[in-house]
């Protein structure tokens, strides 16, 4: 049994990973609550960002910091243009459709990133890569505390758009009521592509916030969209805040399950948790409806 | 009866398919098509009369493949013997998950997300335990002859693919034709609808499922006995999962030639990009995510809804006849 002073910075550790998870399942959380779609091009669009993020340091040597002011506003026009230009065109009105038309995007995304990019991992160097933090008696990365911090302002700003906008306002309208919302005048179709636009637009700031702690290659996103889809499921589809949670939680359990079973067998936790809960409560944890 | 000879027809044409080809190469084509068909039609089982849209048949596939494999290296085990115990198990994990989601209801999107995630599962498991030769993989040794399944000549290998391959269709079939096919298909159009009528869902649901199963879990076998090698993201990886939807989706969901078309256009498609492109890495599989999108978007009946619409008009009059003589 290890002791408090190697589980404690091994928790803190998933507490950090764990925002940056949550940030992918905001977008995907968001997705699936305005559009009632699982959106399976998610990790494949989150790789595209950690790609954007990684040439602009490697040809125009910007910061992955202020990458942020860049990236975001390009998913989010990229999203936008998906939703409205094909996913939105292709649903005939049928949930499995969309599924697989995004289940199509992320295959053509994922491989022609591998034409193009070559399947080399790579990482970026900055300055602060190796810097690391005391908290608690942890040594935490640098990089790793700024993104929990990220996550959680994207987080609380995402609430606030939602909470006092008037998008937000019609983003919840349409969730709630597609033809009522249509009916006193929203664009649906608009805010559809909105709410996939801010989705994907939450992508790119993970990816920003994820680069300067870890690496990209073209199959970089399976890791993430599986995980994402657990804390979805385990926070409620469409929950804010049990996205939020549930990112702490899996971030928590994918820590303790690699100190105690080791990096491969660690991850059947999540994958655990994630069957048991979409068999016996596929509402979530937090969730009252289908 | 018409379709069942005509499917019968099919299976003779293609296996005039030795005799015609002398390459290898092509020949090579011809068995990988009708292995595609094959996964596609044991997903059409499911997702296409059942309407159950599975994202992880992998775990099927993969669990058939390494059943053969691992009782024939670890525990000296005939594969013929195998290639019956693969059917077998790949039908048991089949009706362990069929049992552990539609027990609680799952449809839809949480179904698809719920096999995908058992898939995975089944790849990590695999990952990490001895007996499957974990991240290594398994090597079957190299002995041909027909008491070990494995063939120094392509053509018995045609043969046996071939074999494996009608006996999907015909059962498909069946389904097509039998109230077993019916009540699926009700479960299907609208599963309210179709218990208010006395279906059973569930058992209609575990019936198609474990028959999917079966089928991917053969399909399976015959990938360890023709290729001799399995890793866990062969046998557990996406890509499997992602060939099992792709083929029936693009020749037809719930058609019972769909599968073939879908396979052979999938092959006719991938040869012809590998011509152009010379094999440059991802180009293949990024043209099968395009063609998904763009059979969703514009043709969501596939090319079996294709052919059948342009011979509508002969159709139906056939149809009428077949009817009267019903």
């Amino acid at each position: 049994m290890p002791d408090l002073a190697i589980i404690i910075p091994s928790v803190l550790n998933g507490i950090t990973t764990g925002a940056l998870y949550a940030l992918v399942a905001l977008g995907l959380t968001l997705i699936y609550g305005v559009l009632h779609i699982i959106n399976f091009a998610h990790g494949a669009l989150l790789m595209l960002g950690l790609y954007a993020v990684y040439y602009l340091k490697a040809r125009f040597g910007i910061d992955p910091y202020v990458a942020l002011l860049i990236v975001p506003p390009a998913m989010f026009a990229l999203g936008y243009a998906l939703q409205r230009g094909i996913i939105g065109r292709a649903s005939h009105g049928r949930d499995e459709n969309i599924l697989l038309v995004t289940l199509g995007l992320a295959i053509v995304i994922e491989n022609l990133s591998l034409f193009f990019f070559r399947s080399d991992t790579r990482i970026i160097d900055t300055p602060y890569s190796f810097e690391t933090v005391d908290i608690l008696g942890a040594f935490l990365p640098l990089p790793k505390v700024v993104a929990f911090a990220g996550a959680i302002v994207t987080a609380a700003l995402l609430w606030l758009v939602m909470a006092r906008t008037d998008l937000g306002r019609a983003i919840r309208a349409v969730a709630k009521e597609k033809k009522g919302a249509a009916l006193v005048g929203i664009d649906t179709d608009h805010v559809y592509a909105m709410s996939y636009g801010l989705g994907i637009a939450c992508l790119g700031v993970a990816a920003c916030l994820l680069l300067p702690s870890y690496y990209v290659n073209p199959q970089v996103g399976h890791g993430f969209v599986l995980i994402a889809f657990t804390i979805v499921v385990l926070g409620g589809m469409g929950s804010f805040v049990g996205a939020l949670i549930g990112g702490f939680v899996i971030g928590v359990i994918e820590a303790m399950g690699g100190l105690f079973l080791g990096e491969s067998l660690g991850q059947i936790g999540i994958f655990a948790i994630f069957i048991l809960v979409l068999i016996f409560r596929p509402t979530g944890l937090l969730g009252h409806r289908v | 009866m018409r379709s069942l000879l005509f499917l019968f027809a099919v299976f003779v044409a293609i296996g005039a398919a030795p005799v015609l080809i002398a390459s290898e190469f092509w020949l090579d084509v011809v068995i990988m098509t009708l292995y595609a068909a094959l996964l596609g039609q044991a997903w059409n089982i499911l997702g296409g009369y059942g309407g159950q849209f599975s994202f992880g048949h992998a775990a099927y596939f993969g669990t058939g493949a390494y059943t053969v494999a691992v009782l024939q290296v670890q525990f000296g085990v005939n594969p013929w013997i195998g290639l019956v115990a693969g059917g077998l198990t790949a039908g048991a994990v089949a009706a362990f998950i069929g049992f552990s989601t539609f027990r609680y209801g799952l449809r839809g999107s949480y179904f698809a997300l719920v096999t995908l995630a058992f898939a995975e599962v089944l790849r990590i498991l695999s990952n990490s335990v001895d007996f499957t030769g974990a991240g290594v993989g398994i090597l079957i040794p190299l002995e041909r002859s027909l008491a070990n399944l494995q063939f120094a000549s392509k053509i018995s290998y045609f043969w046996l693919i071939w074999t494996m391959t009608l006996a999907a269709f015909l059962v498909v079939w069946w389904i097509g034709n039998s109230r077993f096919g019916a009540r699926l298909m009700a479960v299907r159009d609208n599963e309210e609808a179709a218990r208010a009528l006395g279906v059973d869902a569930f058992r209609v649901k575990m019936g198609a499922i474990v028959l999917s199963g079966v089928f991917s879990g053969l399909a399976g076998v015959f990938y360890a006995q023709y290729l001799l090698y399995l890793d866990p993201s062969i046998a557990y990886g996406p890509a499997v999962s992602i060939e099992s939807l792709l083929v029936p989706i693009i020749g037809g969901m719930g058609t019972l030639f769909g599968p073939l078309l879908g396979a052979a256009a999938i092959h006719a498609v991938s040869e012809f990009t590998s011509e152009v492109t010379g094999d440059a890495p991802g180009i293949s599989l990024a043209v099968y995510g395009a063609l998904l999108v763009v059979m969703v978007t514009f043709m969501p009946r596939g090319l079996a809804g294709l052919v059948s619409r342009l011979g509508a008009r002969r159709g139906a009059r056939a149809l009428a006849v077949e009817r009267r003589h019903a």
